[in-house]
């Protein structure tokens, strides 16, 4: 067996997993040669980087969130937090903090922004872990009233306006936040280097360090990670806290990218990162799933969506092929299961 | 009056790796209680299983007035006549009593509406039978234990059942309600109805039993017409063996390693589950915990672990009180836990072999934060060679193993946390004779070392012959503690039954 496959690591040696990546992988393939066929301008040097910012985001929140759904868990607020940590960095641009008992406006340069956004996002996940786990409250309501909550917040920041032009000025040291959306290296969107830096990180997390461990045993089988020593509460605190700060980065790069914070941004991206989660081969039900997996069906959405604009797709049908293929795909995640499991009652 | 109701066959059933069942013949008598008895695992529950209808049998016939019949549901089995009522009640508790006695056969006005009068005045009548003087509007939830187990009786019976299933029905009732349901079994009898009755009470076989039945390991030992035997009969029967003094051990216990004093876990309806008990346990001893069900045995480990916060009382370890309250904490204290339920509380199923063995100890193979593989894959080699688990290769799934094997990957990654006190919950169900041999090897071989362990089976051959010391537990309470030169099976039958 071909171990050499994207990520196959430790937990998913058996040969299901192997060919669900391969399968998602095989589709992923197919995609791009017939939207180069059907869209010529498709995979060309000018296309390929819109085409990596547009998966990067979704990557980015989707490699978050996996973590959340291995637990067995969801969290349905990251397309809201997306909006919120959006709207507080433009704020601090725009107009700053006002500190209206001294009377003074406090300014904070561009990295102090990105840190103070970022443990927003991940205060936001330990609020949603701890109310998870203090009162046994379903993930799914939790997440779900988070879900209101950060995009009520978002709106509140500016009574509903957009934040616009956030080049900052230099009079208040507020500079530069365009550069995260806009930058290149050696021709590739800084976006993208953030995603692939995370993902090496991620991976390494999820595979070689007892956290990862403890965060698939929890969704395999919560009671037996708990009598085996496993701190349930926070392993289940910490995954929704990554997910809370992965949100927050893409919150950054997309407000970056648009040079402007809009209280709506990041509406349903939530469904798009569970969408490329479960295309990659990860389970709702928890304990099954890679970051390689993930990052596969983040592409195959990222590819679909644009190879459909390409072609002059309707975007109404575009919505209707997408939930196509997530069904298709998970549809022949259960097919390919049960093969699997009817193989392995033959052998005994 | 002897007239054969209902004859099972060469009834065989195999899950994978273990039969459970190894063709077995079973005849049920009309106007009789038919009792089944056998240890845990001896294959009672499945041969109960298959005549239900729960489970289909891998071979045999079932005979029903010399046809053979067929069913694969419980509402074919019914169809012929069969009812069923399991130990746990499976009552709907927000739904009336009528309601939940036409579950999924309700009867109706017409294609869309139930009629609700029709089926409150059907299920008056039965209960009436059965002297439960309830109306049927009544919600389940606020019926008693004894009342809703008497609903249970009702929906089992409606129609034409005339063999009617009954596991261990008595197990979580008061007395009185034991003596209502007693009434109405004789009264059911009296009416021509066949009952199979599956017990571990013995007084109480006695008393209402007709005909006996004995399974052990799967196969039909014996059966007997009940006025002509006795307890010690079928104790005798159950275990296989002429009860003799247990093989002596050579003491080799140390010096005193855990100590624990007035333990109490109350009950959230009140009362207590654990009840005061106190007990010490010494180096390299062996204290086995027996007990019927719901006497607290499984509840004192869990108070041992860290798994019940709201246990009290004073728990000392190497002359050190034990302060920390989590399961992580009480691990590193030197406590670890074999569950009862390897499924659904031993294995993580989505982990091969290696991830199963290393859960509990993976901070031992992590340097910073990294894991390191070399270590963890020498560990699991060791153990895997230690114990002498039989796999293909580590990296498969666990449950690719039959459960012996998956048990003892289970008390290998016992092991890995370097215990000083191994708890373990019935090590030996669901596992196949040679692989509780090897178990015993096993735990003898840790002893040696020093480990304590206590040890809760509710096998009556393992407690005479693997623990040093036994306690045994009736209602939460310790009402009995014998030292392995005094153990006998009555002894411990006796005590654990008493009232």
């Amino acid at each position: 067996m071909s171990t050499t496959t994207l990520d196959s690591g430790k937990h998913k040696i058996s040969a299901t997993h192997v060919l669900i990546q391969l399968r998602t992988f095989g589709v992923l393939i197919l995609l791009c040669v017939f939207f180069s066929v059907m869209a010529p301008n498709f995979l060309t040097y000018g296309n390929i980087p819109i085409l990596a910012k547009h998966i990067a985001v979704n990557a980015i929140l989707a490699m978050g969130l996996v973590f959340v759904l291995l637990t067995g868990g969801i969290d349905l607020s990251i397309g809201s937090v997306v909006g919120l940590a959006g709207m507080i960095a433009g704020g601090l641009i725009y107009e700053g903090m006002p500190l209206r008992t001294f009377g003074v406006t406090l300014y904070l340069n561009v990295p102090a922004i990105i840190v103070v956004s970022i443990l927003l996002g991940m205060v936001i996940g330990l609020v949603n872990g701890w109310v998870i786990t203090k009162f046994s409250v379903a993930p799914f309501i939790v997440t779900l009233g988070m879900m209101y909550i950060a995009r009520g917040f978002a709106l509140l920041r500016s009574n509903g306006a957009t934040f616009p032009n956030l080049q900052g000025s230099a009079a208040h040291n507020t500079t530069g936040f365009p550069i995260l959306g806009a930058a290149r290296f050696y021709g590739i969107p800084l976006s993208v280097w953030i995603t692939v830096v995370l993902a090496v990180f991620f991976i390494y997390l999820a595979r070689k360090t007892p956290f990862g461990r403890h965060v698939y045993a929890v969704g395999g089988n919560v009671t037996a990670s708990r009598l085996s020593g496993i701190n349930v509460r926070k392993v289940t605190i910490w995954v929704y806290m990554i997910s809370g700060m992965t949100a927050a980065l893409v919150g950054l790069i997309v407000t970056s990218e648009l040079v402007a914070a809009h209280p709506a941004t990041g509406t349903s991206y939530e469904m798009n990162a569970i969408a490329a989660a479960v295309l990659g081969g990860t389970s709702l039900a928890g304990g099954r799933g890679t970051i390689g997996g993930t990052l596969v069906g983040a592409c195959t959405i990222g590819v679909l969506n644009d190879g459909m604009v390409m072609m002059g797709v309707s975007e109404f049908w575009q919505t209707v092929i997408k939930g196509v293929v997530i069904i298709a795909a998970v549809i022949l995640d259960q097919i390919q299961a049960e093969i699997q499991r009817r193989s392995a009652m033959a052998k005994l | 009056m002897e007239e054969i109701v209902l004859e099972a066959r060469g009834m065989t059933k195999k899950y994978p790796g273990t039969t459970a069942l190894d063709n077995v013949d079973f005849d049920v008598y009309k106007r009789a209680v038919n009792v089944l008895v056998g240890e845990n695992g001896a294959g009672k529950s499945t041969l109960m299983k298959i005549l239900a209808g729960v489970e289909e049998a891998t071979a045999g016939r079932i005979l029903r007035k010399g046809e053979e019949i067929r069913y694969g549901s419980p509402s074919e089995a019914r169809a012929h006549g069969v009812g069923i009522v399991f130990q746990e009640l499976n009552l709907v508790p927000n739904l009336s009593i009528a309601e939940n006695m036409f579950m999924a056969r309700e009867i109706m006005k017409n294609r869309f509406s139930v009629d609700h009068k029709r089926q409150e005045e059907e299920a008056a009548k039965s209960l009436r039978r059965l002297q439960l003087n309830l109306p049927p509007s009544t919600l389940v939830s606020s019926l008693g234990i004894g009342q809703q187990q008497i609903v249970e009786l009702a929906k089992a019976l409606y129609g034409d059942v005339d063999i009617l299933i009954m596991d261990e029905p008595t197990s979580a009732l008061s007395e009185q309600e034991v003596a209502v349901l007693f009434e109405i079994i004789a009264d059911l009898k009296a009416h021509g109805t066949a009952i199979i009755y599956i017990s571990h009470r013995f007084e109480e076989i006695m008393e209402i039993g007709d005909y006996i039945t004995v399974l052990r390991d799967g196969k039909l030992i014996s059966t007997a017409r009940v006025k002509d035997i006795d307890i010690h009969w079928i104790v005798r029967e159950m275990t296989g063996e002429e009860e003799k003094p247990p093989p002596p051990r050579e003491k080799r216990c140390g010096k005193v390693l855990l100590e624990v004093n007035h333990l109490r876990l109350p009950n959230l309806t009140g009362g207590y589950k654990v009840n005061d008990v106190s007990f010490t346990l010494r180096e390299g001893e062996i204290l086995g915990i027996y007990g019927l069900m719901g006497a607290g045995r499984t509840e004192i480990l869990e108070c041992l672990i860290g798994a019940q916060p709201d246990a009290t009382g004073e728990i000392i370890l190497d002359d050190r009180k034990i302060t920390s309250s989590r399961i992580d904490q009480r691990i590193t204290e030197g406590f670890s836990l074999i569950p009862e339920d390897r499924k659904n509380q031993g294995i993580v199923q989505t982990f091969t072999i290696a991830d199963n063995m290393t859960l509990a100890s993976l901070s031992r193979y992590s340097r910073r934060f990294t894991i390191s593989n070399a270590r963890e894959n020498q560990v699991v080699d060791d153990m895997i060679r230690e114990l002498a688990i039989k796999i293909g290769s580590k990296k498969h799934l666990i449950t690719s193993l039959s459960g012996g094997n998956q048990q003892k990957v289970i008390v290998g990654k016992n092991l890995l946390t370097n215990p000083k006190v191994l708890l373990m919950d019935e090590p030996t169900r669901g596992i196949d004779v040679g692989a509780k041999k090897e178990m015993f090897d096993i735990i003898r071989k840790l002893t040696d070392e020093g480990l304590g362990i206590i040890m809760v089976s509710s096998e009556l051959k393992e407690m005479l012959t693997i623990p040093d010391r036994v306690l045994v537990l009736n209602k939460g309470r310790l009402i009995g503690e014998f030292e392995r030169e005094e153990l006998s099976q009555a002894k411990l039958l006796m005590a654990s039954d008493s009232k």
